[in-house]
């Protein structure tokens, strides 16, 4: 059996595979919830109910989606220059303790000045993160895959170490979490009363500008150089080493963003469990995107619907809710295989 | 002084291996898989599904070596998933091996949940209890240590063996090894490249999923969740770190376990003044260290992360 | 070299009507022939005539869409290589597959033993290996690594991988491109002894002079096709030249003229040790406008080398560059393409293009960053398209269109869009580095035309060749690279094949050095 690279797809084919990898993803979870005891047409219905089904569902789902949009597009970036960057949730976290560090009182400032300079602080400690495997991978020639994956438990014993040692709430009855932010750094509400925040807004803004990034401007060309051929960009004077530092940069930067605004738009403080994997989560956002930044905010609403709408299910259904990332995953799996039949094709012989 | 005594104990170096050994299983698992070319990054999440379907096995029931087998086959099943993907279709490693991980951890949770729906507290089975070899584990500090184990960490010593000698001893070794450097050597001696890969993926796999199992049937008697906490990312490490040689990644696994074992005791002995969580960084971190001392010497198998087409030039 | 003078022989292998798509090219045209035993069939054609498919699917490497391969009276099944090998076929490719981190012993024994076997006999292996290369004058250290062999020891290990098979075919896929003179004659030696214990050998090879020398038969190939058949002691060059370009492609034709100012010069430039062939040694190089300089030597001997210096991709780590009087003391890739000089690497596919993107980002890989593709960091993707449909017109690219992938496209096509990259805004000095490798006939004369154009109007052109009579065709002065050494250059047609031969061995250099590689 050989691959054999296909004109051009056209625009039905570049839908059809994906859409065939949606519809074997579906198939399969389908034989887990017959396992699990229960009817696939009952789950699904209630997925579906449970993500779209009412304003509240709707409005769960594009809040979940958020830090979602944020880590896919981190993954997207770093992913086209083949910067295998599997630490978003570690700098999450960065974002996360920035946010809470600038947040809690620390610096007075009205809204309009505070919210964006924590923005940027946050980034830069998410960039900077990403920076270090970065410089061992060019300078060393360590994994970053390792590094970014052990960074990740390191941080997040960091942050537990932050939680109960100088950022721990003292009236928080000895839990381990953090103060809250004060209200001139808190993301408004999108609409009064409701869980959704501007938080949203700047995470599909991130995605348009990245998009622009990717397409029109002469780094993004450099990314796509050295994403795809390293040897031959270097030859054609692409500075290899220093566009995976901005790549690094740029998508350490974006996954920050999901800390930033999931402390400063949703919870209001930092704990353990702020991230429940949205860095490992957007590594399939940003798969099931084609690591285009403009996919990734549909395939993050995607994602993020069911998993809320698994949630929903798994009260009423009884099938547990992990079934969500149980599809996410496989979707991961159905989709790499559905592109690369977009461009190649099998024969036998 | 205190923190030198630890050393001399012997329950220290009784730790240490107890925790090499799944690290040595699953170390060994990943060196065959990249030996042969593939990189495989499924290892974390086959851990957990290694370590679920052997403790289920014997909670059910089973016999307790019946639960390694049934441990190793699921490692089997996801690593011709892995093998399947990345070899004859040519995935990306890097974002297959996620895929992987990703779904044999989620596909455990759900099968424990569909399982155990009732349960609060994980329960526990009867494990592998510790065999004294006669004689052996005598010897004063060393024989109890690494004598006075269970068998599954025996079968570790044996599992490092083994694979040494396959390696560089037989036929198939040589294959492995041809095919991880240049599969069209192989191609060209009338081996099948995808078979070659794909078998000793599938067979990587078993031992890192035996690896998992290790600690939910000899570590520990109960499967609870994120038992594995980035052992699978570990041996990854190890693997570079020993220079994909079977003796070196051995020695590397139990430096390491030294290591995570004196962390532990020397919280005790620091009392509290240190955050315990420095301690617990510092695996990781020496990983990277590790890494980072050893990156620029090693010689990488040739072909690894390339994926092989048949007649391509 | 057959005793036996054909006719009356057992027949070993009989290909019948081998025909073979790859999309729209036929690469194999239903191709027969027969060979007998103790018999040498030279298989002659240009680049892309078909000969590399035809033998990967005599070997199984690929699968015909119709025909029959039959070894010694029996049809082997199609895409086994196995069967192959069992059936006494060996092959030498082009490439050779060799494990570099692996003993000379188990590349040679990879495959001979059960897989299931529980342990690998090395003691008869090694036994094997001596006994071999003792009958067939094939001298080889077991227990070498491969990585530590030279190219032409390389060689006898791939052949001693089909004798310790027992192999009674042997096939040869350009056996002689990486070899010294000096080792083809050792090559040529130890293909007789194989003959004359009974062994038929397919000798493929696009060289008149080396079928004329080693073949009892020669069939010539051209567009998938054999175009003739005749027996090697009834023809001569002139006839097989003929049979295997079929409608004469005009050769451009060299008119003399003199050499202008230097342009780039480099004084006593070496270059740090790395992978993959020998580092320059202080080499002193002057390029001049309108003068094409060959460089003629075994690959391996510093080429690599000198081509990443001048395409800037490597720094000198000691030595001086200058050009046109000015030292640069900072070099890279972009101070190269700053200094105008267009680069034409040996690798279109690992270093010349990137494969998964299209046509148009390709062309402007050098250039995005002038303001004629972008401003203030946006790409001007207009102008880009532009650039790229000029380049389609300019240099008769067949493609679909400017966004179509660069990975559809032929090698030649590949080809033509390098040259139009490197050759866009009249560079001043041209490294060509093996521009015409893998390309076919029309290809290679339209690469050689645009060189000599390149040169007339007063480029200074570095022709890096593996292919002397390339070299020899095109270049004002040729300079041989040994171990990486420069000798003197010499003008055109001062030196004879035999005497570059031996330079390239590296005999006669300044110093003496006398030891061949």
């Amino acid at each position: 059996m050989r691959l054999e690279p296909k004109p051009t797809p056209g625009l039905a084919t570049t839908l059809l595979y994906p859409a065939g990898a949606i519809l074997a993803t579906i198939v399969i979870a389908s034989l887990l919830v017959l396992i699990a005891g229960a009817s696939p047409f009952n789950v699904f219905w209630l997925v579906a109910k449970g993500a779209a089904g009412s304003q509240f569902a709707l409005l769960e789902t594009l809040t979940r989606a958020t830090p979602l949009i944020f880590t896919g597009l981190a993954v997207a970036v770093a992913f086209r220059a083949k910067l295998w960057n599997i630490g978003a949730e570690a700098q999450l976290y960065i974002g996360a303790v920035v946010t809470v560090v600038l947040g809690t009182g620390a610096v007075a400032m009205p809204t309009p000045a505070l919210i964006p300079l924590i923005m940027i602080c946050a980034m830069l400690a998410g960039a900077l993160l990403l920076l270090g495997p970065a410089v061992l991978k060019v300078r060393f020639g360590v994994d970053e895959v390792v590094t970014t994956l052990l960074l990740n438990f390191i941080v997040i014993l960091f942050v537990s170490m932050l939680l109960e040692g100088v950022l721990k709430d003292p009236m928080g009855l000895g839990w381990p979490q953090s103060k809250r932010v004060i209200a001139d750094a808190q993301l408004p509400r999108l609409i009064q009363g409701k869980r959704l925040h501007f938080g949203f807004v700047i995470a599909v803004a991130s995605a348009v500008v990245m998009w622009v990034v990717m397409k029109k401007t002469t780094l993004g060309y450099e990314m796509r150089a050295v994403g795809n051929n390293a040897e031959a960009a270097r030859f054609a004077g692409i500075p290899v080493n220093r566009v995976l530092m901005k790549t690094a940069l740029l998508s350490g930067g974006l996954a920050a963003l999901a800390g930033f605004s999931e402390v400063a738009g949703l919870k209001g403080n930092l704990t353990l469990d702020l991230s429940p994997g949205f860095g490992y989560t957007g590594i399939v956002v940003a798969m099931l995107a084609m690591l285009n930044p403009l996919g990734v905010v549909a395939s993050a609403i995607f994602v993020a619907g069911i998993f809320v709408g698994a949630d929903a299910m798994s009260r009423s259904a009884g099938v547990p809710s992990y079934i969500a990332q149980v599809m996410v995953a496989t979707a991961l799996l159905t989709m790499v295989t559905a592109i690369m039949l977009t461009r190649y094709r099998i024969r036998w012989k | 002084m205190e923190a030198f005594d630890i050393l001399l104990t012997t329950s220290f170096w009784v730790a240490a291996i107890r925790i090499a050994s799944p690290l040595i299983f699953a170390t060994m698992g990943e060196l065959i898989c990249e030996r042969a070319g593939v990189l495989n990054l499924g290892i974390e999440g086959i851990m957990t599904a290694g370590a679920f379907a052997g403790w289920i096995t014997v909670y059910a029931g089973g016999d307790l070596w019946l639960g390694v087998a049934v441990a190793a086959l699921t490692g089997v099943v996801f690593g011709l998933l892995h093998g399947f993907l990345t070899v004859p279709l040519g995935l990306s490693q890097h974002v297959t091996g996620i895929g992987i991980t990703l779904l044999a951890t989620s596909l455990t949770y759900f099968t424990y949940r569909v399982s155990l729906p009732e349960v609060t507290s994980p329960p526990k089975i009867e494990p592998f209890q510790p065999f004294a070899i006669p004689g052996l584990s005598d010897i004063p500090l060393i024989g109890p240590a690494l004598f006075n184990q269970t068998p599954l960490t025996y079968l570790a010593y044996v599992t490092v063996a083994l694979v040494a000698w396959v390696l560089y001893r037989t036929p198939v070794g040589i294959a492995v090894r041809a095919v991880g450097e240049n599969p069209s050597a192989v191609e060209a001696q009338g081996i099948s490249v995808t078979a070659m890969r794909m078998g000793a993926v599938a067979v990587g796999s078993a031992l890192m999923a035996v690896g998992g199992a290790f600690l939910t049937m000899s570590a520990f008697n109960s499967f609870f969740f994120e038992m594995i906490n980035g052992r699978g990312w570990i041996c990854i490490a190890l693997v570079v770190f020993g220079s994909w040689r079977p003796g070196k990644a051995l020695i590397g696994a139990i430096l390491f376990a030294a290591f995570d074992a004196y962390q532990v005791r020397l919280q005790q002995v620091t009392g509290g003044v240190i955050p315990y969580q420095i301690f617990l960084m510092m695996p990781y971190v020496l990983s990277i260290l590790a890494l980072i001392v050893v990156a620029r010497r090693a010689t990488y198998p040739k072909a690894l992360m390339v994926p092989y087409q048949k007649g391509e030039r | 070299m057959n005793a036996e003078g054909g006719g009356e022989a057992e027949t070993v292998l009989r290909l019948s009507n081998i025909t073979k798509r790859f999309g729209p090219l036929t690469a194999s045209d239903s191709v027969s022939f027969d060979l007998k035993r103790g018999e040498v069939i030279a298989l002659l054609g240009e680049n892309g005539a078909g000969k590399t498919t035809l033998m990967n699917i005599l070997f199984g490497h690929y699968v015909a869409d119709e025909g029959t391969v039959e070894a010694f009276g029996k049809t082997l099944p199609p895409g086994e290589p196995h069967a192959a090998l069992a059936a006494g076929i060996g092959m030498v490719h082009q490439h050779f597959t060799l494990a570099d981190q692996m003993t000379v012993l188990e590349n040679i024994a990879l495959g001979t033993q059960s897989l299931f076997a529980p342990r690998f006999d090395r003691g008869r292996a090694l036994a094997r290996i001596e006994e071999l290369s003792r009958d067939f004058g094939l001298e080889i250290r077991a227990d070498a690594l491969i990585s530590d062999l030279s190219v032409g020891e390389r060689q006898r290990v791939e052949i001693l991988k089909a004798l310790y098979r027992d192999a009674r075919v042997l096939i040869l896929d350009e056996p002689t491109a990486v070899l010294t003179p000096l080792e083809t004659e050792a090559l040529f030696a130890t293909l007789r002894k194989l003959v004359a214990t009974g062994l038929s050998i397919i000798f493929i090879s696009h060289k008149l002079n080396e079928v004329m020398a080693v073949s009892d038969r020669v069939l010539v190939l051209r567009s998938g096709r054999i175009s003739g058949e005749r027996r090697t002691a009834d023809t001569d060059r002139g006839e097989l030249a003929a049979l295997m370009v079929g409608e004469t492609i005009k050769e451009p034709e060299v008119v003399e003229h003199s050499p202008g100012d230097t342009v780039i010069e480099l004084v006593a430039v070496s270059t740090a040790g790395r992978a993959g062939g020998a580092p320059l040694d202080a080499i002193d190089l002057a390029l001049r406008e309108g003068e094409i300089t060959g460089l003629a030597g075994v690959s391996g001997n510093g080429q690599a080398a000198l081509a990443s210096l001048i395409a800037g991709t490597t720094k000198p780590e000691s030595g001086t560059i200058r050009i046109r009087d000015e030292i640069v003391s900072d070099w890279s890739a972009r101070a190269a393409l700053a200094h105008r000089i267009g680069r034409i690497p040996e690798d279109r596919h690992a270093t010349g293009m990137i494969g998964d993107m299209s046509v148009t980002e390709n062309v402007i890989s050098e250039a995005y960053r002038s303001p004629r593709f972008s401003r203030a960091g946006l790409l001007d993707w207009k102008s880009a398209e532009q650039f790229a449909e000029t380049i389609i017109r300019d240099y008769d690219v067949k493609c679909p269109s400017p966004n179509a992938r660069v990975r559809l496209l032929s090698g030649g096509n590949m080809q033509k869009l390098i040259l139009g990259r490197a050759f866009d805004g009249e560079p001043q000095v041209i490294l060509a580095n093996q521009p015409t490798r893998g390309l076919d006939v029309g290809a290679v004369a339209y690469v050689h035309t645009k060189l000599l154009e390149a040169r007339n109007r007063g480029a200074a052109v570095l022709l890096i060749s593996e292919d002397l009579d390339e070299v020899l065709a095109l270049a004002d002065r040729v300079i041989v690279i040994s171990k990486g050494r420069l000798s003197p250059p010499s003008k055109r047609g001062e030196l004879s094949v035999r005497e570059i031969g031996e330079r390239m061995a590296g005999h006669g250099f300044a110093d003496g050095v006398t030891d061949a590689a």
